[in-house]
């Protein structure tokens, strides 16, 4: 792929690929982590034929990106409880949500899903407490790191907002894609060892979550960037 | 062309909205409100419309509307016609809706604090459409303030669709041009480009058209659309948003039809166009068909019958699948640059095999 011409974009062929890269070098280098796992999605509900090359997104769920002590900075994967992450969420009135113990650590779930429109990944999450209680939009404002918080009081409308899963059919919060494939562009073009590998689908996904993770409080060290 | 516009602009849907019954305090029950919504408009613009109505019999509390059709929640970014056009197969006039002060299901719908949540909304669905057709988002994103109102206002009093082409053709989001929408409709290509900005709003960019699909299906054939299966779950409905790449071919026609199986690509797997994820399944798929010796032993979803477009509407009609895409595109879009398209699927049928 010739970076100089690039436009920062990823076809959705590539998105796949580049997905399978990324689960691999994830589970090398993030061992801390638990890891990411592909969710194969055919568009039809009812079941059709899935020879033709299926869809589908990354999924990295219950983890908690926020800890007490910064700089032990551990991760768990918690057991996997009957959360409300079910069809059988019961009725919730979201202007009652408030955050009422600050000792309670949110667990996220991460989707990266391909935007047909944009042609780049996007990132989708949602946030709960260990007893299922979603984090409304208030509350993962306040969770959210320093930074993001202040983005998000600038441009309340256009940073994250909440949105339907493409797949799920249920509200997520998204953090939007415009502008994804002007600073993937920069990101590649500023690295110069990536320039010259030329590998840039494999280390896409690496590098542009390296970004956006940020948002959400989800660090890469970036000795995980550099090729092997 | 600007006359299918403005029927466009200007179509609207007779609603009797129902409130629910358990937010009724007083006897008797309040009688349903009337109103005309405008197709392109959103169900939560209504409500400044719809609350005086009500409000003398709601129970105490802060309102939280939402609105609900034969028990199924309504997505209220969905513009009403859209809503109207794939809930009601058989249209129903008025459209009898319930609206909801209380209880909003948060689990379901995303929340909307009026019309502020419905702008933002629009206005994100425009980026989307100038990123699809020009690349970049910036012609929406130094849209001056005025303009942003000016644009969101001529949406909301839909019936000025000159105030709306005034500032939208600023945005340089173009018409769709090939040889058969220039042919038919050149007299009134000249009268559009007089119109505002005169440079450029002919031009394809990236030739890719915003879409958003619609797809429900059906296994069995019907006849009157009175039959048609009740859409009860949104899970029942396959909502796809992915552009459309025009590609013409020489002397043929890119039609609605070209467009709808190019979205559709495992439904009509043979019929894909030459796109680069297309050419690849092609492959795959020729390597899976069986041959006609093993056809009768080898459960096949490849069988004979592909599966067969039953319904295509567009703002309320139902046009010739034959017709040229480009027209479609350029006269039946929503404010926000996305062309949608509601499409009843009746699935093939799958072969069993006839050996024990």
């Amino acid at each position: 792929m010739d970076i100089l011409s690039w436009d920062g974009t990823l076809s959705s062929g590539d998105f796949r690929l580049a997905a399978c890269a990324f689960m691999q070098k994830w589970k090398s280098v993030m061992s801390a982590f638990p890891p990411w796992s592909w969710v194969p999605c055919p568009k039809q509900p009812w079941g059709a034929s899935a020879s033709h090359d299926v869809e589908g997104y990354l999924s990295l769920e219950n983890i908690i990106l926020r800890s007490i002590e910064e700089e032990h900075d551990e991760i768990s994967c918690p057991q996997k409880e009957e959360t409300s992450c079910s069809e059988k969420e019961e009725l919730i009135d979201i202007a009652t949500l408030v955050q009422s113990n600050c000792s309670k650590v949110p667990y996220y779930d991460l989707h990266i899903i391909y935007s047909a429109s944009y042609r780049v990944p996007v990132l989708f999450f949602r946030a709960y407490y260990s007893d299922g209680e979603p984090l409304g939009f208030n509350a993962i404002e306040k969770d959210l790191p320093a930074h993001s918080a202040k983005a998000l009081l600038d441009s309340k409308w256009t940073f994250i907002t909440q949105e339907e899963h493409p797949y799920l059919n249920r509200p997520w919060f998204k953090l939007h894609p415009c502008g994804t494939s002007e600073w993937m562009k920069l990101l590649f073009h500023v690295d110069v060892s990536v320039a010259k590998n030329g590998v840039t689908i494999e280390l896409y996904l690496l590098s542009w979550l390296s970004v956006v993770g940020q948002v959400v409080g989800l660090r890469i060290p970036l000795e995980m960037l550099n090729q092997p | 062309m600007m006359e299918a516009r403005k029927y466009v602009w200007e179509g609207a849907i007779p609603l009797q909205i129902h409130l629910h019954e358990s937010e009724v305090t007083t006897l008797p029950p309040p009688l349903p409100a009337l109103i005309l919504a405008p197709r392109i408009g959103y169900l939560p613009l209504l409500v400044p419309h719809i609350k005086p109505h009500f409000s003398s019999t709601l129970p105490p509390g802060i309102d939280t509307v939402w609105f609900d059709y034969k028990g199924l929640p309504l997505k209220w970014y969905i513009p009403t016609g859209i809503l109207f056009d794939l809930l009601c197969a058989e249209p129903e006039r008025p459209w009898n809706l319930t609206v909801h002060f209380r209880g909003y299901p948060g689990n379901i719908l995303i929340p909307c604090e009026g019309e502020d949540s419905v702008k933002w909304s629009f206005i994100n669905s425009l980026k989307e459409a100038a990123y699809i057709i020009n690349g970049n988002c910036k012609s929406v994103m130094n849209m001056s303030q005025p303009d942003q109102v000016e644009l969101w206002r001529s949406v909301i009093n839909a019936g000025n669709l000159e105030a709306y082409i005034r500032v939208s053709s600023k945005l340089k989001l173009g018409t769709v041009g090939d040889e058969y929408a220039a042919d038919l409709y050149s007299s009134s290509l000249n009268s559009r480009q007089s119109i505002g900005d005169t440079d450029s709003t002919g031009q394809v960019k990236t030739g890719r058209v915003p879409i958003r699909l619609y797809v429900w299906s059906v296994n069995e054939d019907f006849d009157d659309l009175e039959d048609a299966p009740q859409i009860d779950s949104w899970d029942k409905i396959s909502y796809i948003n992915r552009p459309v790449e025009i590609h013409g071919e020489e002397g043929k026609c890119f039609t609605l039809l070209d467009a709808v199986k190019s979205l559709l690509p495992e439904y009509f797997p043979y019929k894909s166009l030459n796109n680069e994820e297309s050419s690849r399944e092609e492959d795959k798929d020729e390597e899976k068909v069986p041959s006609e010796n093993l056809s009768e032993h080898v459960e096949s979803c490849y069988s004979s019958d592909d599966a067969e477009v039953k319904l295509v509407r567009i703002q309320g009609i139902e046009p010739k699948l034959e017709i040229p895409f480009s027209w479609v595109v350029n006269n039946l879009v929503n404010p926000e640059h996305f062309l949608h398209l509601c499409v009843c699927l009746k699935l093939p049928q799958v072969k069993i095999p006839s050996d024990t």
